[in-house]
């Protein structure tokens, strides 16, 4: 039974989560995210499915919550924004070490420090090239609208397992305050403790059964060369995800002059971008990246031979940036246009950069 | 019948290690506390039948392999954090067993946070917690329990108030928590007291079981090698420094 | 069709569920509707506001940089958003606490006294849904049968009571607001 609903990104997170199973949510209240805890505490799944829904002393607290729900194989999550985020980094880098499936959401805001309350993008270098320390990544995916965050918690949950490794849904607070439309999915029942002995048997902590020696989950290693091995391994599955996942959504760069490198809020604003380039008789795409680890990166280098430049519009100081330079191998000129600190750009700035860029140079 | 075959019957039986302690050879140092508890957690869950059902949770400092040791699941959490990894542990799986093994450095210092709330909580698990009055494991440092006049590397003159505050307490102010059931304070530096110790361990654990809050058992110890004594020096030192700040006996319950 | 709108006011004047129960009203009529507010302690009691975007097509941008519908409920926001009108577009406000009238000349603009009306009427509570109704007289983007759908889906259940005084004061703006210039 589908349904339709007009919702907040924050909103559709908590809806998402119970709907597709999840067992556990932890997480502390930060502007601009809360509604997620909030939702989730009137939602009461705890009733219902089951769901276990704790507010945490802190996000510290909240991501090792998360790393003890999913040793025992639970579908667990956490979210935060961005000062939030950065004290979780912590927990992520045990999770990636530990190789357990979690899921993320940062809906993000201006920084750094304390910041401000606003929607920024300011969090890539943090989400995509590490945050915590030692060599591992998260999967990142950037939802686009409310139904994307409302997808991409059951997609981050189904990479999440399939990979053993945490997932962030990187948001920020436009998607995540904003209300549009959502076709909400029939809910899935949360997995039995019979079938997460028999899907995740191998490594799960369920209190070692009488079946199998015992399970013990772990990022610590006192051998060199054993820890040398392990992130060996942990690379070729990064290189797995990256040959398999990366995702993006291309707008009119068929035939593009110019290619605009956007994701989430920043590309719908740079999606009005394309209409008013399109208005003036400007041939402007759009490429969208949904993952942004990993980053479309064969997208971006195959327009690289054709187009005439390419300009990254992300609200930050420009980080995402440096990922449209690798990829496009630095063949054509690529700019950065973003307001940053909690202040969106209007797509009419973003235009004015375009043209100041590319075209009055 | 050889006297060596004689003395091997079963009825002569009067020690074995527990069946639920590994194989695996010991990192700690003679006279370290550590082995004398780990063996009593082995020998509780088994004489409680809850192989099956045991969940533990492993600390950054000298007790990080506790899991290499007692024959169950666990994990090894981040320097400090057990207390919330087992909260959740407990809450996804309310049948389980579940407790974490702390030192000081990891619970009463960089964990406070972390214990305090899974404590205010009443989080149905049983936290295991070793005070040793040092860092073991990153080289015999302060620790927040640390006596005052105790020398340390980083209290090369011993601890003093003025500038490192006090000995910790750390279940005297747990104990004015709702949430927390049984706080006990126990140490193995003698039989009667490994006796003692165990008694409560099983309290602590059946507590978890029968859902009743959370339970605190604090094992003061040695660290022979970060106080630099032998462990008879260690044992003794415990009895006669370490006892008169940190009293044994139920605090709570 | 498309219509991008921003309402603006204090803090507590319902700006917010106003803009819900506009977006809403666009969903009971089958258009894609985005509704982003400004956040943050600004809501308590200082300026709030809520872009409101109704479309036949997908929605491109939720943020935008000028407005076809301006709704302003007091003076800081008539500071602000009377330049950011379209030329030919609409500026809607309520007298009460604005001290400086709008002045330009290619935008329509519309006066809604429902401070007072509402006062009037003992339910002072009801004014931002008049004011709804005097934007939905001089703008039919939506059916007045869908904004009453879209008033009962934005509201709590537990809040169904005040839907007929709702629904009455929705009715009321269309009658009390009047063509400016």
């Amino acid at each position: 039974m589908e349904e339709i609903r007009l919702m907040k990104g924050n909103e559709v997170i908590a809806e998402a989560a119970v709907r597709c199973g999840c067992d556990g949510y932890f997480g502390y209240p930060i502007t601009p995210q809360s509604e997620i805890l909030e939702t989730l505490t009137m939602m009461r799944p705890w009733e219902t499915t089951g769901m276990v829904v704790v507010q945490a002393e802190s996000e510290v607290a909240a991501i090792n919550m998360a790393y003890g729900g999913a040793s025992c194989g639970k579908r667990v999550m956490v979210s935060s924004s961005s000062p939030g985020i950065s004290l979780m980094c912590e927990g992520l880098s045990y999770l990636a070490g530990a190789e357990l499936p979690c899921l993320v959401v940062n809906v993000s805001r201006g920084g750094p420090g304390l910041g401000t309350i606003q929607p920024s993008q300011a969090d890539y270098f943090q989400a995509v090239k590490g945050g915590g320390h030692g060599d591992y990544h998260l999967i990142v995916l950037a939802p686009g609208s409310v139904q994307e965050m409302y997808d991409f918690v059951s997609w981050g949950f189904d990479l999440a397992f399939r990979y053993r490794n945490p997932v962030m849904i990187l948001s920020d607070g436009v998607i995540g305050q904003m209300m549009e439309k959502v076709v909400l999915s029939a809910p899935k029942p949360r997995w039995s403790d019979e079938q997460i002995a028999e899907m995740w048997g191998s490594w799960a902590v369920t209190g070692k059964p009488a079946s199998r020696t015992r399970n013990i989950v772990t990022s610590v290693e006192l051998d060199p060369l054993r820890q040398e091995r392990f992130n060996h391994k942990l690379t070729d599955k990064y290189r797995t995800i990256c040959e398999r996942e990366a995702r993006c959504e291309m707008v009119g760069c068929d035939d593009a002059d110019y290619v605009i490198v956007a994701y989430g809020s920043s590309a719908r604003i740079s999606q009005k971008v394309v209409e008013l380039a399109a208005e003036d008789g400007l041939k402007v795409g759009l490429l969208r990246p949904i993952t942004l680890y990993p980053f479309p990166e064969r997208e971006i280098e195959r327009l690289s031979h054709r187009v005439k430049g390419f300009l990254s519009v992300e609200m930050s100081m420009g980080q995402m940036i440096e990922d449209v330079k690798l990829a496009s191998r630095c063949r054509v000129p690529v700019y950065h246009f973003g307001r940053t600190g909690g202040v969106i750009h209007t797509p009419t700035e973003v235009y004015e950069a375009l043209k100041s860029n590319f075209l009055q140079k | 019948m050889a006297a060596r075959e004689v003395a091997r019957t079963p009825e002569n039986k009067v020690y074995s290690k527990p069946r639920l302690l590994t194989d695996a050879v010991m990192h700690f140092c003679p006279g370290c506390s550590h082995g004398t508890i780990h063996k009593l957690i082995a020998e509780v869950i088994d004489e409680m039948g809850m192989e099956h059902e045991a969940i533990g949770i492993s600390p950054v400092g000298c007790g990080v392999l506790a899991y290499d040791y007692i024959d169950i699941d666990w994990v090894e959490a981040a320097h400090g954090r057990a207390a919330a990894v087992g909260t959740a542990i407990k809450r996804l799986n309310p049948s389980k067993l579940v407790f974490t093994y702390q030192g000081d450095g990891d619970l009463a210092a960089i964990g406070t946070g972390e214990t305090i709330h899974a404590c205010n909580r009443g989080e149905n698990i049983t936290i295991i917690y070793i005070n040793n009055a040092i860092y073991g494991m990153t080289g015999g440092q302060m620790a927040p329990t640390t006596l005052l006049g105790q020398r340390t590397a980083t209290t090369p003159q011993g601890r003093d108030a003025a500038q490192h505050g006090y000995p910790f307490k750390v279940g005297d102010m747990l104990a004015q928590l709702d949430g927390v059931c049984y706080v006990t304070r126990q140490s193995v530096h003698t039989p009667a007291s490994v006796r003692r110790a165990k008694k409560a361990l099983r309290k602590a654990f059946e507590n978890s079981m029968q859902q009743k809050g959370l339970s605190f058992v604090e094992f003061v110890s040695t660290c022979s090698s970060g106080w630099k004594m032998t462990p008879v020096e260690a044992n003794r030192w415990l009895a006669e420094h370490m006892l008169p700040v940190y009293p044994l006996g139920d605090i709570k319950g | 069709m498309k219509e991008e709108i921003i309402i603006a006011g204090f803090g507590g004047q319902g700006v917010l569920s106003m803009g819900k129960i506009l977006a809403y009203s666009g969903v009971m009529q089958g258009q894609e509707v985005s509704w982003m507010p400004s956040y943050g302690p600004e809501m308590r009691g200082g300026t709030a506001n809520v872009t409101v975007i109704l479309s036949d097509e997908r929605i491109s941008s939720p943020i935008v940089q000028d407005y076809d519908t301006a709704i302003v409920l007091n003076q800081q926001s008539m500071d602000k958003f009377e330049s950011r009108v379209k030329p030919g577009g609409v500026l809607i406000y309520d007298p009460n606490g604005i001290v400086r009238l709008p002045e330009r000349k290619d935008i329509r603009i519309y006066e809604i006294s429902a401070t007072e009306e509402a006062a009037r009427s003992g339910n002072i509570r009801v004014f931002n849904t008049m004011i709804l109704g005097g934007y939905l007289k001089v703008c039919p983007v939506v059916s007045f049968e869908n904004a009453c759908l879209g008033l009962k889906k934005s509201l709590p259940e537990r809040m169904a009571s005040l839907i007929p005084a709702n629904t009455a004061a929705l009715q009321r703006g269309m009658e009390i607001i009047r063509q400016i210039s």
